[in-house]
């Protein structure tokens, strides 16, 4: 449904966005992850139709963004960076415009705008300047702006930017909500956020795309992933660490001090599942554990790792 | 159309929904009238007439147009909401038009609330009404003209200042262009063809010639080709600088 076709931007010297390709099937919720200034708003610009890229381009719903612009937009709903509105108009109004603008009129605008404000939770405030509206409530007016025509590809900025975590969660389950019948692309820095809605997750760095893949997949990458951690009574570890460094089946050994406590993580030398291989060991030897779990992986060691590596 | 239509309504609404309308019509207002009466001499002249009201329009316009202007694209670039609204289903043109036209009739407001004027000169004596509803016109159209250049230069700044400032200077150096101080510091060392392109350039001569009583082509030619050329004007830089 949206497809991008090896996106180039340059502003002068500077290589903003660097031969970006994906495509964005109905019912992914695509993450789009990066550090600042790594070239996810600029992406999503040139997807929108705001900013002409300097090569590639992108097609909406098979409509190409610079040859039929008008048809291309019309099946995107968009939250640019920020959440901007207009200051000086109320919600009610704003939306009115929007959906006017999006060809809708009367009856339909009417029952479009209600569901819009109903499903974001916006109707306290529909009646207030948005000036004077919270950032959250704002970003929100801004979601139901991007909701209004139904539209089959949904691009948001930082969705959740500014929300507390009720609130949050509360977008997140409403873009879960809407996955399967759209193609959702959704840029953030949260990494959390990824796991939490989307279906597969870019990694972008110096606008270049490192990392294209599922959350499990990006699990896998981390270091921990697979990885034991061990709760053992103090004084034990030294004992703990040298019977299972002795093992085939461990890597390392490693002693951790965290917000969990202090504990020993475990890693595997090969893709073997180590869990029973400990848990029957500790039987046998009687330690008192106090905790025995296997790692996930950590998606913030995975981020760090690939565009650390791409920064050096 | 439909587009435009909508732009322009959303545009003037939000011109009332702040004071801004209110104060800029209270202010032209009183202005006008101050102009006319004191400094003008409308009652001294004895003549049942609109000119000393109409003399001093281009004036007015210098001060009051690039405070409307002012903020078309520059707030818009400024808060972010460009982004939002050039990604609407729209064409530019239809954008760059919308907001003109609603500056444009917002100033055509403020100009036909001077009514009393009219009422005024009619209560007192028998005036020539057809020069009144001749120069009214031409002070719109030259109203339109500076408001295309403010949105032109609006475009090219996201400070709403810089905005007022530089329109107010260019639109000084059309006006003065082509009053008689001006032309008489060109007269003797200049060539004529010189001079006369200094005179057609002006808006003062063009203006002065409508309020005069007639209404002539190029005297029409000259306003909306400048209101054309700076309407393009704009869509190009709002294209080049939206990103900004």
């Amino acid at each position: 449904m949206l497809e991008i076709r090896n996106l180039v931007k340059r502003f002068g010297p500077l290589v903003a966005v660097d031969d970006v390709s994906f495509t964005v099937p109905k019912g992914e919720v695509l993450g789009f992850l990066g550090p600042n200034g790594a070239g996810k708003s600029t992406t999503m610009k040139m997807i929108t139709g705001f900013l002409a890229p300097t090569a590639g381009t992108a097609l909406i719903c098979g409509h190409d963004i610079q040859e039929k612009p008008i048809a291309a937009k019309r099946c995107i709903g968009y939250l640019p960076e920020g959440a901007p509105a207009y200051p000086d108009m109320t919600p009610a109004e704003f939306l009115d415009f929007v959906s006017h603008i999006r060809g809708m009129s009367g009856k339909e605008a009417r029952r479009r705008i209600e569901h819009a404000v109903e499903l974001i939770h916006i109707g306290e405030v529909l009646h207030q300047p948005i000036d004077t509206l919270s950032k959250g409530f704002r970003r929100r007016v801004g979601v139901a702006q991007a909701l209004l025509h139904d539209p089959e590809v949904l691009i948001l900025d930082e969705p959740t930017d500014g929300l507390d975590p009720n609130q949050k969660y509360e977008m997140r389950k409403i873009i879960t909500a809407m996955a399967p019948e759209k193609a959702i692309v959704i840029s953030t820095h949260l990494l959390e956020e990824v796991e939490a809605v989307c279906s597969r997750a870019i990694i972008i760095a110096r606008g270049r795309i490192l990392l294209d893949g599922t959350p499990a997949e990006l699990y896998a990458r981390s270091r921990y992933h697979n990885a034991v951690r061990l709760g053992v009574p103090l004084g034990a570890d030294a004992r703990v660490t040298a019977v299972l460094a002795a093992l085939p089946e461990v890597a390392t050994v490693e002693e951790v001090d965290d917000g969990e406590g202090h504990a020993l993580l475990v890693f595997p030398a090969s893709a073997r599942p180590l869990a029973p291989v400990i848990a029957e060991l500790a039987r046998a030897e009687n330690w008192r554990l106090t905790t025995l779990r296997v790692e996930r992986g950590r998606l913030d060691d995975v981020f760090r790792a690939v565009t650390a590596a791409q920064a050096a | 159309m439909r587009n435009i239509a909508i732009i322009v309504g959303r545009e003037l609404t939000a011109y009332f929904a702040t004071p801004l309308a209110y104060i800029f019509i209270v202010i032209f207002l009183v202005l006008a009238g101050l102009l006319t009466f004191f400094v003008g001499n409308f009652f001294a002249r004895g003549q049942a007439d609109l000119q000393p009201f109409f003399t001093f329009h281009p004036w007015l316009y210098l001060v009051l147009i690039p405070a409307l202007s002012m903020r078309l694209w520059a707030e818009e670039r400024k808060s972010g909401t460009i982004e939002l609204f050039l990604t609407l289903p729209i064409r530019l043109y239809e954008a760059v038009l919308g907001k003109f036209l609603a500056a444009w009739i917002f100033a055509g407001i403020a100009l036909a609330l001077t009514f009393p004027m009219w009422l005024t000169v009619n209560f007192l004596g028998n005036p020539d009404n057809g020069v009144i509803v001749g120069s009214y016109f031409a002070s719109w159209l030259m109203s339109g003209a500076i408001l295309a250049l403010g949105a032109a230069v609006s475009a090219a700044t996201k400070n709403q200042v810089i905005a007022f400032v530089v329109t107010a200077a260019i639109a000084f150096v059309f006006i003065v262009a082509g009053t008689p101080v001006v032309l008489g510091l060109f007269q003797g060392w200049a060539p004529d063809r010189l001079i006369r392109a200094v005179a057609a350039a002006s808006v003062f001569g063009h203006f002065s010639a409508i309020t005069r009583g007639v209404i002539e082509v190029p005297d029409l030619v000259y306003f909306i080709s400048i209101i054309a050329a700076l309407l393009a004007a704009n869509a190009i830089l709002v294209d080049l600088k939206k990103a900004d």
